[in-house]
């Protein structure tokens, strides 16, 4: 397992949590209130990728259905607020649940499967809610989306809400990394190695895939509802398929089965997209190079490169 | 009844019109140690698997310590106290020696569902990890990782994982298999030094490692009861002799 080198650094992540605090809490200090905007979605999105990463790095089971289930987070809290006029604490609550909810469906289909499998059932599961939120437009506003109601008073400073981001984020990552180093989480490493195995030790295969899965769901909602405060605006492009395809490229390039890869990940796509299509309209084209850079000279990914380059010097 | 482990009624495993497993009876009991051997193709494997769950016997009765489990999936049978090992080395490659016994430990408890609690192992654990290790002559080999073990290390890991949990009937697919005869030696003694109350069932093809190993020996062949009996009966049965040193049949 990749988390399991013999330098200490790799196994506490107190050291990473404080250097990510560091540098996302100077930042805004230093930086445009449009670039603070950046990163701030950075840790949103990084928090989506974290939450791929534990079924991608630890289960072996590539999803892409979580963008859809952080989208539904971000309908139901904007729904609550702008169309039923509800708190939105209480939006919050029920955005959550939602999301796990919406995760727990998708585990049932996809809990017995894996490899290309997996993929196939997560990527039609995530299609169907798109073609929900676009087509139930008395509910949904299909393709125009519902604008949102604005964030509470208490977290409507872009600064404040940026430092909650943060907060958010950094303690969902520390909650995400003891989850996978828990015996639940070497579990999971041991069904995507052998499920057999696993199996004839006693575990129920299963209900551990049905309940990472449905866990994964709560770390992507909970995401889902920053965006929705981040953004203040819902469409069915929030739940497509290419949110689920760019949550798992962060965790790839980041590096998967390294969790905190993620930020680097989100760093890097955000940033491109946003730097880079400011001088060309083909963007994409220059993030699908360096996707290909990355696969070919860091196939672990940024993290999981460094990672490997560290525990090689010793 | 109460004396016998493992009782096989009838056992039926079918792949389509394929019996591998064909009526197959058996009574082991408690703290014995079985032989089950058979030419290539016999339904040794088959009936390890029918008995430990891995497939479903298609019709037939299995009890274990009186309790019928027939229908209980793998993972059940393996909580109940039955532990197995593979054939083909089958290990969870991509972590240490630790991590799988770590594993294979935590299987019939409930400490598997600790979500944020630490994964290392408590005082107690640890003893037993260190036991299972060392009683499969591998206690020094905790930190490497399973990829990085010679096969040999990886077939005593094989029984060492099988062996951790405390099983009550243990089944050993062929542990020597594949091994130099040094390891094969070493596998053995390991399985002569398993406590005596465990209860034993190993499939090997090696038949004088096996007639020094077991009480009592059964013969398969094309999935079904061939000859019963201890080892010197079992050598000198003539039908067994006729399956492994070949007798020209009436049909062939």
């Amino acid at each position: 397992m990749m988390a399991m080198g013999p330098l200490s650094i790799w196994r506490s992540p107190l050291i990473f949590l404080a250097i990510l605090a560091a540098i996302f809490g100077v930042l805004p200090l230093l930086i445009s209130q449009y670039r603070m905007s950046i990163a701030n979605e950075i840790l949103i999105f990084a928090l989506l990728a974290m939450s791929i990463d534990v079924l991608a790095g630890y289960a072996g089971r590539t999803s892409l259905g979580h963008g859809a289930i952080f989208g539904t987070a971000t309908y139901v809290i904007i729904y609550w607020t702008a169309n039923l006029g509800g708190s939105p604490w209480i939006g919050c609550l029920l955005a959550i649940a939602a999301a796990v909810l919406m995760a727990a469906a998708f585990a049932l289909f996809a809990m017995r499967v894996s490899g290309v499998y997996f993929v196939l059932i997560t990527l039609a599961l995530g299609m169907i809610v798109w073609g929900v939120c676009l087509r139930w437009s008395n509910v949904t506003g299909g393709e125009n989306g519902i604008r949102g109601s604005g964030r509470p008073d208490i977290i409507a400073d872009p600064f404040v809400f940026y430092y909650v981001t943060l907060a958010v984020v950094l303690f969902f990552a520390f909650v995400i990394w003891r989850f996978v180093h828990s015996p639940f989480g070497l579990s999971l490493c041991g069904i995507r190695d052998s499920e057999s195995r696993m199996r004839s030790l006693g575990y129920g295969t299963t209900l551990h895939m049905f309940l990472a899965f449905t866990i994964t769901g709560f770390f992507s909602g909970i995401a889902g509802v920053l965006y929705a405060f981040f953004n203040n605006f819902v469409s069915p492009s929030t739940v497509e398929l290419s949110q689920s395809v760019e949550g798992l490229l962060m965790a790839i390039v980041g590096g998967v089965g390294t969790i905190f890869g993620a930020f680097l990940g989100s760093a890097a796509i955000i940033l491109l997209e946003n730097v880079v299509s400011q001088y060309t309209a083909r963007w994409p084209m220059v993030l699908g190079f360096m996707f290909i850079g990355i696969m070919i000279f860091a196939p672990q990914g940024i993290l999981g490169a460094l990672k490997r380059q560290a525990t090689r010097k010793l | 009844m109460s004396e016998s482990a493992l009782n096989l009624e009838n056992i039926v495993v079918a792949f389509g019109a394929l019996k591998a497993v064909d009526n197959v009876s058996m009574t082991v009991k408690r703290g014995e140690r079985r032989a089950i051997i058979g030419p290539n193709g016999a339904g040794k494997t088959t009936l390890f698997n029918a008995i430990t769950g891995v497939t479903r016997s298609t019709s037939g009765r299995i009890t274990f310590e009186g309790l019928d489990i027939s229908r209980k999936p793998a993972q059940s049978r393996a909580r109940m106290g039955i532990s197995r090992t593979f054939q083909i080395t089958n290990l969870f490659p991509s972590l240490t020696v630790e991590q799988n016994m770590q594993l294979a430990l935590r299987g019939t408890g409930s400490r598997k569902f600790s979500m944020l609690g630490s994964a290392r192992l408590v005082s107690e654990e640890r003893e037993q990890v260190a036991s299972a290790l060392a009683l499969s002559r591998l206690a020094t080999r905790e930190a490497v990782e399973v990829t990085e073990l010679s096969y040999g290390e990886q077939r005593q890991l094989e029984i060492a994982m099988a062996l951790v949990s405390r099983p009550r009937l243990l089944l050993l697919d062929e542990p020597a298999a594949g091994l130099s005869p040094a390891e094969r030696q070493m596998v053995t003694d390991i399985v002569r030094s398993l406590p005596k109350d465990l209860t034993v069932v190993l499939i090997e093809h090696d038949m004088e490692l096996v007639l020094k190993l077991v009480d009592y020996v059964t013969c398969l062949n094309n999935g079904q009861m061939l000859a019963e009996g201890s080892p010197e009966e079992i050598r000198a049965n003539q039908l067994v002799q006729d399956v492994y040193l070949g007798k020209a049949r009436a049909n062939a």
